[in-house]
C-alpha cells in the first residue's frame, strides 16, 4: 500500500465539519483477472465440446412436454410428496420415541434408525420388491387378503422403500430440533397447566421447526433426486420414462439431458418454496423478517440510482 | 409429622411446608424446610445463591419432586395423594390440573418467542381452560393494560425489553386466575432501570390481595410490600419474621453477614 494517511493530522486539527473522504488508488488484484480468464476459458471449452458432440439437441425440446414425460414428472412429484409425508410423520414419531423416558420405545427407535440409516436405500428398495420370497400372502384378517405380488405394486414398494428410509433421517433432524428448544419453554408451559402433548404441539414443535425446516428442505430436494432410483423396480417415474423413450426414439443421451433439466427445474422450484417456509417460521425469532427476493430486488432498484456510502 | 390439615387451617393457609427435603443426586439442596404462607400475604424468600430458595419455589408447583417431608398448597398435598398411610404419585394430568391455579414467573421470563405478547397471554386460557378465543383475547387485552403494555400486544417477545417481557409474563400467569403466584427472582435478569416497572406491577398485584411467594434480592421491595420474610442459607430456614424486623434487626449471625453485603 502506497497510500499515505497522515495519522498525526488527527481529529483535533481537522475542522468539526467532519473528516475529508479518503481518495486513494485501490490495490490492483491482477491474480483475479488471470483466474477469471482461466475459468471462463475452461467453461467455454466445455460448452463447445458439448455443442460439437454427437448430440441431437433439437430432440430435447421436442420431447420436453411429451405426455409420457409429463406423466413421469407427475409421478416423480407424487412419489416425492408421499415419501416425504411418510418420512416426516415417521420421523416425528421416531424422534419422540427416542426422547421418551420409556427404555423400550427409545431402544426400538434407536434400532430402527440404526438399521435404515445403515443400509443403502437402493438395497432397501430391491428388498421390498423381493419380499414376496418371504411372504406369499398378505392377510389382514377380514379386511384384506391377497397375494403379496399383487399387493406390493411398484408404487407401494417405492413408497415404503423411500419413506421408511427417509423416516430414519427425519427422526434425527426432528430430534435435533426438539432438543434445540430451551427447557424453560417446557417449564413455563407446564407451570401454566398445559399437558405434555399440548406443550409439545403448541410450544416446543413450532419453535423446533426453525431448526427442522432448513435440513428438511434439503431432504425434499434429495428425495426428489433419489426417486430416480425407483427406476430399478419398474415404476415409471421421470428417469425410467426418459430411459424408455431414449431407447425407442434412438436418442438415449438426449433424454438423459432432458431428465436432468426437469430435475433441475423441480429442485429450483422447491428451493424457492423452502425459502418462504423458513421465513414463516422465523417470525418472532428476529426483530425483522428477512426480505423476500422480490423485496430485495425492489430495495436494490431503489438504491441503484444514488448509491449511499463511499465504498466504491 | 401429621398429614392432617383441618378445614379451618386450610382456609387461611395457602402453602404449608413440613420438613421438606430435596436432593439432586448426592447434593442435598433442601434440608428440612418448615414454613407457612397465609392466604393473601406476600411471602419473601431471601438468601445467598445456592441456598435452595428457587428450588423450594419450584417444589411448590411440582416442577421439582421433593424427597421427604410434606408440602401442601391450599390444603392439598403437592404431587401426591394420601390414602391411609400410603402415598400415591399423581398422574401428569392431575399435576397439570393443580398447576392451573398456581401462576409462576421466571427469572428468564420464558415467554413463548413464536407468539405475540397477546397470544402469549391467551395461550393457556384457550388451551387449558377451553375459553373461546374472542373471550380470551378480550381478557388478555385487559391484563396487558393492567401491566401497562396495551400498546405492545402485537409485538413479539424479541421486540420487547426485558422489563416489558417480564410484565407480559406476569400477565400470562394472571390470565389463568391463579390463587397463588410464585415469583422466581423476577427482576434479577433486568437492567437496573427496568426493575422499577416490574416491581410496580407486583406491588399493584399485592395490593389486590393476591397470595405471592417471591424469591428476590430486592430488599426494598421485601421491606415495603412483604408481609413475611424468610432468610434461607444452606438449605435451611435460618431466620423468619416480619420483613421490617428481619431486615433491620437480624438476630442470626448469618443473616447479619448476608444483609451487610446486600444492603
Amino acid at each position: 500500500m502506497t497510500v499515505d494517511i497522515d495519522k498525526t493530522a488527527g481529529p483535533e486539527d481537522t475542522p468539526p465539519a467532519g473528516p475529508e473522504a479518503i481518495k486513494a488508488i485501490p490495490v490492483r488484484h491482477y491474480g483475479r483477472y488471470v483466474s477469471a480468464v482461466i475459468a471462463i476459458a475452461l467453461l467455454v471449452s466445455v460448452i463447445y465440446a458439448f455443442s460439437q458432440g454427437k448430440i441431437n439437441w433439437g430432440a430435447i425440446p421436442d420431447y420436453f412436454f411429451d405426455d409420457r414425460i409429463i406423466n413421469g414428472v407427475l409421478k416423480t412429484l407424487l412419489l416425492t410428496v408421499l415419501s416425504m409425508l411418510i418420512g416426516v410423520v415417521g420421523g416425528v414419531l421416531l424422534a419422540v420415541m427416542r426422547l421418551s423416558k420409556n427404555p423400550v420405545t427409545s431402544s426400538i427407535a434407536w434400532f430402527y434408525i440404526w438399521f435404515f440409516r445403515g443400509t443403502p436405500v437402493l438395497v432397501q428398495l430391491v428388498v421390498w420388491f423381493n419380499l414376496g420370497l418371504v411372504f406369499t400372502y398378505i392377510n389382514l384378517g377380514p379386511i384384506y387378503k391377497d397375494y403379496w405380488s399383487s399387493f406390493m405394486t411398484p408404487l407401494l414398494t417405492a413408497l415404503l422403500g423411500l419413506g421408511l428410509n427417509e423416516a430414519a433421517y427425519m427422526a434425527e433432524i426432528c430430534r435435533a430440533g426438539l432438543l434445540s428448544v430451551d427447557e424453560g419453554q417446557t417449564e413455563a408451559s407446564h407451570a401454566l397447566g398445559m399437558s405434555h402433548s399440548k406443550t409439545l404441539r403448541r410450544i416446543v414443535i413450532p419453535q423446533a421447526m426453525r431448526v427442522i425446516v432448513p435440513p428438511t428442505g434439503n431432504e425434499v430436494i434429495n428425495m426428489l433426486k433419489t426417486t430416480s432410483l425407483v427406476a430399478v423396480i419398474q415404476y415409471s417415474e421421470l428417469f425410467r420414462v426418459a430411459q424408455d423413450i431414449g431407447q425407442t426414439s434412438g436418442a438415449p443421451a438426449e433424454m438423459l439431458f432432458l431428465a436432468a433439466a426437469w430435475y433441475l427445474l423441480l429442485t429450483s422450484v422447491f428451493s424457492v418454496g423452502q425459502y418462504y417456509l423458513e421465513r414463516y417460521y422465523a417470525r418472532g425469532s428476529s426483530r425483522t423478517l428477512p426480505a423476500t427476493p422480490f423485496q430485495k430486488i425492489k430495495a436494490n432498484m431503489l438504491s441503484l440510482g444514488r448509491p449511499r456510502g463511499g465504498n466504491a | 409429622m401429621s398429614a392432617n390439615v383441618t378445614k379451618a387451617e386450610s382456609a387461611t393457609t395457602m402453602v404449608k411446608s413440613e420438613g421438606v427435603h430435596k436432593s439432586f443426586g448426592p447434593v442435598e439442596v433442601l434440608k428440612g424446610i418448615d414454613l407457612e404462607v397465609k392466604s393473601g400475604e406476600v411471602f419473601c424468600l431471601i438468601g445467598p445463591s445456592g441456598s435452595g430458595k428457587s428450588t423450594f419455589l419450584r417444589c411448590i408447583n411440582h416442577l421439582e419432586k421433593i424427597n421427604a417431608g410434606r408440602l401442601y398448597v391450599d390444603g392439598e398435598l403437592v404431587g401426591y395423594r394420601q390414602k391411609g398411610d400410603k402415598l400415591y404419585e399423581l398422574k401428569d394430568s392431575e399435576v397439570a390440573l393443580k398447576r392451573r391455579d398456581i401462576g409462576m414467573v421466571f427469572q428468564r421470563f420464558n415467554l413463548f418467542p413464536h407468539m405475540t405478547a397477546l397470544e402469549n397471554v391467551m395461550e393457556a386460557p384457550v388451551q387449558v381452560r377451553g375459553i373461546s378465543r374472542a373471550q380470551a383475547r378480550e381478557r388478555a387485552g385487559q391484563l396487558l393494560e393492567r401491566v401497562g403494555l396495551a400498546d405492545k400486544a402485537k409485538n413479539y417477545p424479541s421486540q420487547l425489553s426485558g422489563g416489558q417481557q417480564q410484565r407480559v409474563a406476569i400477565a400470562r400467569a394472571l390470565a389463568m386466575d391463579p390463587k397463588l403466584m410464585l415469583f422466581d427472582e423476577p427482576t434479577s435478569a433486568l437492567d437496573p432501570e427496568l426493575v422499577g416497572d416490574v416491581l410496580d406491577v407486583m406491588r399493584d398485584l399485592a395490593e389486590s390481595g393476591m397470595t405471592m411467594v417471591v424469591v428476590t434480592h430486592e430488599m426494598g421491595f421485601a421491606r415495603e410490600v412483604g408481609d413475611s420474610l424468610v432468610f434461607m442459607d444452606g438449605g435451611v430456614v435460618v431466620e423468619s419474621g416480619h420483613p421490617r424486623d428481619v431486615l433491620t434487626n437480624p438476630q442470626h449471625e448469618r443473616t447479619q453477614s448476608f444483609l451487610s453485603k446486600v444492603l
